[in-house]
């Protein structure tokens, strides 16, 4: 084996319980870290990866201690040092990149200063030097024009350029090991293959080693070489990030690599039953032996070792991965019916809708103006049929959860109309709206820790939407209440617990109660399941399938999760900047993206297959606003043709599979380009 | 019957009631105040002598063993007087107290709720009425209407309410981002339900702990107003009208100030230490994390 960097042994980090117990954050870690090598932690929620990874830094959490173990950096022991001597090596030999770059830059220092501070730390450098320096780093994380960069706020910087700041900042004191706490998890996806692709070049120009802890499989499979998988504080799998991912042999990470959805494949992916134990269960033998399915009495009374099977190249933490070996991993979807074959009817139609934040000028009010700047939906045209599933999917910014929004009624049109069941147009203001028509619509919204009150019991919280729309109370209320806790495969020991006693999952099947307790028409999904793990996400879609089948509901689904659209939704509305893009059958969409945005959108999609590498055609750029006239897409398009599209809206075109396009270029020459680049 | 779900939320009642005694700050905080209010009630049946008898043969007699506080300038027994002195200032300045939380809570939750112009045009004249010096304000309402307990309670309840109107804005703005007030108004609850179902419960405990500090602040303004002369009237004991005509005789009766000097500030310092408790173990101060 090559030189190590750092070397953790037997490191257990919990802490006292109120009733004076060792609680178990972390149990008994070994592992190293080569050099030049970068390493993907991969967890659910709880998995205790993020301790992990602090502690590679020397540190833990407040209220939690080290039981057992070291953390050896050039064989000193990081966790029993002190703060003084770990001030010399955080930041010069071991550097943290954070998740969210925006909150850990000081908002009223300009960038250049702040890498000079860091600058001034943890090197030599003198001051004239320095600007030269960070001049280099700036160009070495691939911010356009350094110098000016370097002057300004962090404000002033759209995501991934704050990210790619604070990778310089990790950068500037050369540090050889460095840490990544999720650094992509607030991305778009376009910003994030561009960051992922980044780091790759770094790891591979300066021998660093990488720590990357991530949730996604798809990042990990990006930058790893070698990839550790973490269950209820336990190291279960460790090896080569193509074995793993091609054939994980403990049942829990075969679990979670099929329950993600991935693009490739249409249908719901597999969910994994059960939750993972609580950190006070005390278990004696293996961890993951509740939702196993190759589970014996062994498993139950003794722990398995970690230890590489004969012929493999990766250490497991199982006594039947034999059992898995033979079994192949091999995807098994459930591929969802959209009937296409039945005239449906229209329920819901968006004709021309638009929408703006900014307020109108009193001129314009005056004179009933509608003031075309600003405005950040335009022209929206959607029809959803009944018992459909349509998915609205784009970067941040680009005007899907309002158009939700205003669908709700909790956001003021300014032009357009929504109509419900053909003849009845919906005011967009809710409080116009009949009784009956806020019933047919519902909305689930995407964190259920806000969502749901938390003052409020499961009852209390379910309660609510059959007060309100059907007056019902005493026995009749509950029983519906117990019926609808067993529609979402909860029981009635439900009834009484808080939001914060329950799991995200849980909680967000209760949001999901919620919403079918109106029996609605039409269910609104604002990013539903991005807030939850993928193990518990495969659920709730597979949840969501099952309630559209029995009870022939609509969706209309925003998310930016391409995977997850791929899998649930039979109709894709593609928005950049508020104005639609592509519309057509989801199958065509993916297999044929025709438009411009949605390839370069498709092709930045990351897969947990280290073989398949997202193809990054456009810049990574985020605009202020729209353009005013031309195509919205103008200034990022890789296919622009000319200045017909950055003066003329792009006509609406229709391609023989079934898909509309907004496009200059004729929709046969776009498929040509395309497949002559492939 | 007691419902299964007021029995779900009995143990949360429970759990903040044992997390303020588990606490040194809320168990002598409320130890005081209740001994405080028990005190308050029994003391015309426990008390040795009869506190407006006036004696001309034993005043500012210093503490002995007939009268243990000693007597003030008219003979009447300090010790009697400093027992029965907060029954006046408790009562005004809880029912007070009561109506600051009622009218400051519902005023600022609705202004916080429906936000606009209405919230601008009253927050503007709470602003106003922050503006104008409470002592000077409230000798002015005392004057023309009297001190009367029914003059004295909504008075202080109105200037106290207003601090509050701010504290229970703040905290309905806090509340009213989250998406469950979204959906509440997606879902096409009225105004009054989306305050009384889902804000309520939820800026309740900010609320409470304001209306808890306050409480101890309209102790020491109905005292300041006893004190100056506009509060009880003599011969009704009260700690601030004794601290008032004791004083010029401090230097030489220091007695007779003392006790309910005392009696006052152990007082305020007990609801002081109770509301820390309480914000505490509620999980709204600010050193920790509110509990999600």
């Amino acid at each position: 084996m090559s030189d190590k960097i750092q070397t953790i042994e037997n490191l257990s980090i919990g802490f006292k319980s109120q009733n004076g117990r060792e609680v178990f954050i972390l149990k008994d870690i070994s592992t190293q870290i080569n050099k030049g090598e970068t390493v993907g932690i991969v967890g659910e929620s709880g998995s205790g990866k993020s301790t992990l990874a602090l502690a590679m830094m020397g540190y833990t959490k407040q209220g939690l201690y080290t039981i057992s173990g070291q953390c050896l950096f050039k064989s000193k022991n990081l966790l029993n040092m002190t703060d003084r001597d770990l001030e010399k090596i955080r930041g010069k030999e071991i550097a943290m990149i954070p998740q969210n770059a925006g909150q850990s830059l000081t908002p009223n220092l300009k960038i250049g200063y702040q890498i000079e501070e860091t600058l001034k730390l943890h090197s030599t450098i003198n001051t004239k030097d320095r600007q030269l320096k960070i001049t280099e780093l700036l160009h070495k994380v691939r911010l356009p024009s350094p110098n000016i960069m370097a002057q300004r706020y962090p404000h002033e910087l759209s995501g991934g350029q704050q990210q790619r700041v604070a990778i310089a900042m990790a950068l500037a004191g050369s540090p050889k090991l460095l840490l990544l706490d999720e650094p992509t998890t607030g991305l778009d996806v376009t910003t994030q293959a561009h960051v992922l692709e980044l780091l790759n070049e770094i790891a591979k120009d300066t021998d660093t080693s990488m720590v990357y802890v991530s949730h996604d499989l798809g990042a990990i499979a990006q930058v790893s070489d070698r990839v550790i998988v973490m269950y209820a504080g336990e190291i279960v799998l460790d090896g080569n990030v193509r074995e793993v991912l091609s054939s994980p042999l403990h049942p829990y990470a075969y679990g979670l690599l099929n329950s993600i959805p991935k693009l490739s494949l249409p249908g719901l992916p597999e969910a994994m039953p059960g939750t993972p134990p609580g950190l006070e269960q005390n278990i004696k033998g293996c961890s993951f032996f509740e939702r196993c399915e190759f589970a014996t009495d062994k498993c139950k009374n003794s722990k398995p070792e970690l230890f590489i099977p004969k012929n493999k190249k990766m250490k497991v933490r199982c006594f039947w991965h034999s059992k898995l070996s033979e079994k192949k991993y091999k995807p098994n979807y459930d591929t969802h019916s959209a009937n296409k074959t039945k005239k449906l009817d229209e329920v819901l139609k968006l004709d021309k809708v638009s929408i703006t934040y900014s307020k109108q000028s009193i001129l314009d009010q005056l004179l009933n103006r509608f003031s075309e700047k600003n405005i950040t939906v335009k022209d929206i045209e959607i029809e959803i049929n009944k018992g459909e599933t349509i998915a609205l999917v784009g970067e941040s910014g680009s005007g899907k959860s309002t158009i939700l929004k205003s669908i709700a009624g909790l956001l003021n049109t300014k032009n357009g109309a929504i109509n419900f069941k053909k003849n009845i147009t919906l005011s967009s203001d809710v409080r116009n709206r009949t009784n009956s028509q806020l019933r047919a619509i519902q909305l689930i919204f995407q964190n259920p820790d806000e969502s749901l009150n938390p003052s409020h019991t499961v009852e209390e919280i379910l309660s609510q939407p059959l007060k309100l729309y059907f007056q019902l109370s005493g026995d009749k209320l509950k029983e519906n209440i117990i019926d609808l806790l067993k529609k979402v495969r909860l029981t009635e020991n439900y009834l009484y617990r808080f939001p914060r006693q329950l799991s995200g999952g849980e909680k967000q099947r209760i949001a999901v109660a919620r919403a079918f307790a109106a029996k609605p028409d039409i269910i609104l999904c604002d990013e539903v399941t991005s807030a939850l793990d993928v193990s518990v996400q495969a659920a709730v879609l597979k949840l969501l399938q099952d309630l559209k089948n029995d009870m022939g509901t609509t969706y209309i689904f925003v998310s930016h999760d391409l995977a997850v659209v791929r899998a649930i939704s039979d109709k894709v509305a593609v928005l950049y900047q508020g104005r639609l893009c592509e519309f057509g059958p989801s199958s065509e969409v993916y297999k044929f993206p025709s438009h411009p945005y949605t390839e370069v959108l498709l092709g930045a999609v990351l897969e947990p297959d280290p073989d398949l590498k997202p193809v990054l055609t456009a810049e990574d750029r985020v605009e202020e606003s729209p353009p005013e006239i031309g195509c919205s897409f103008q200034s990022r398009c890789p296919r622009v043709l000319g200045k017909k599209c950055f003066t003329e809206t792009p006509p609406w075109q229709i391609s023989k599979n079934g898909n509309a396009i907004r496009c200059h270029i004729k929709i046969e020459n776009l498929f040509k380009q395309q497949t002559s680049e492939n | 019957m007691v419902s299964q779900n007021q029995i779900s939320k009995l143990k949360r009642v429970s759990e903040v009631l044992i997390s303020i005694f588990s606490r040194p700050s809320g168990m002598i905080g409320f130890s005081i105040v209740i001994l405080h209010i028990i005190i308050a009630i029994i003391s015309p049946l426990i008390v040795p002598y009869d506190y407006k008898e006036f004696n001309s043969l034993i005043m500012l007699r210093p503490p002995s063993e007939e009268f243990i506080f000693g007597t003030d300038q008219l003979g009447r027994d300090v010790f009697t007087r400093t027992l029965m002195g907060g029954r006046v200032a408790l009562l005004v300045t809880f029912f007070g107290t009561l109506i600051a939380v009622a009218w400051g809570g519902f005023v600022g939750i609705f202004c916080g709720l429906v936000g606009g112009r209405i919230d601008d045009i009253v927050m503007r004249v709470i602003d106003a009425f922050l503006a104008i010096p409470w002592i000077l304000a409230m000798l002015l309402i005392v004057v023309i209407l009297g001190t009367s307990t029914q003059v004295l309670i909504p008075a202080l309840g109105f200037f106290y309410g207003k601090g509050i109107v701010r504290v229970a804005r703040a905290a309905t703005h806090d509340v009213i981002a989250r998406d469950f007030i979204m959906a509440a108004k997606a879902r096409g609850h009225s105004n009054f339900s989306i305050i009384w179902n889902e804000l309520l419960p939820n800026v309740r405990d900010a609320i409470m702990v304001e209306g808890a500090m306050r409480w101890s602040w309209m102790l020491l303004a109905f005292s300041s107003l006893s004190f100056l002369g506009f509060g009880v009237s003599p011969p009704t004991p009260d700690w601030g009208l004794m601290i008032s005509e004791g004083r010029g005789l401090m230097s030489f009766a220091y007695w007779s100030v003392i006790a309910p000097i005392v009696a006052l500030s152990s007082l305020i310092i007990g609801i002081n230490l109770s509301a820390d408790a309480f914000a505490k173990a509620l999980g709204i101060d600010r050193t920790q994390k509110a509990p999600v």
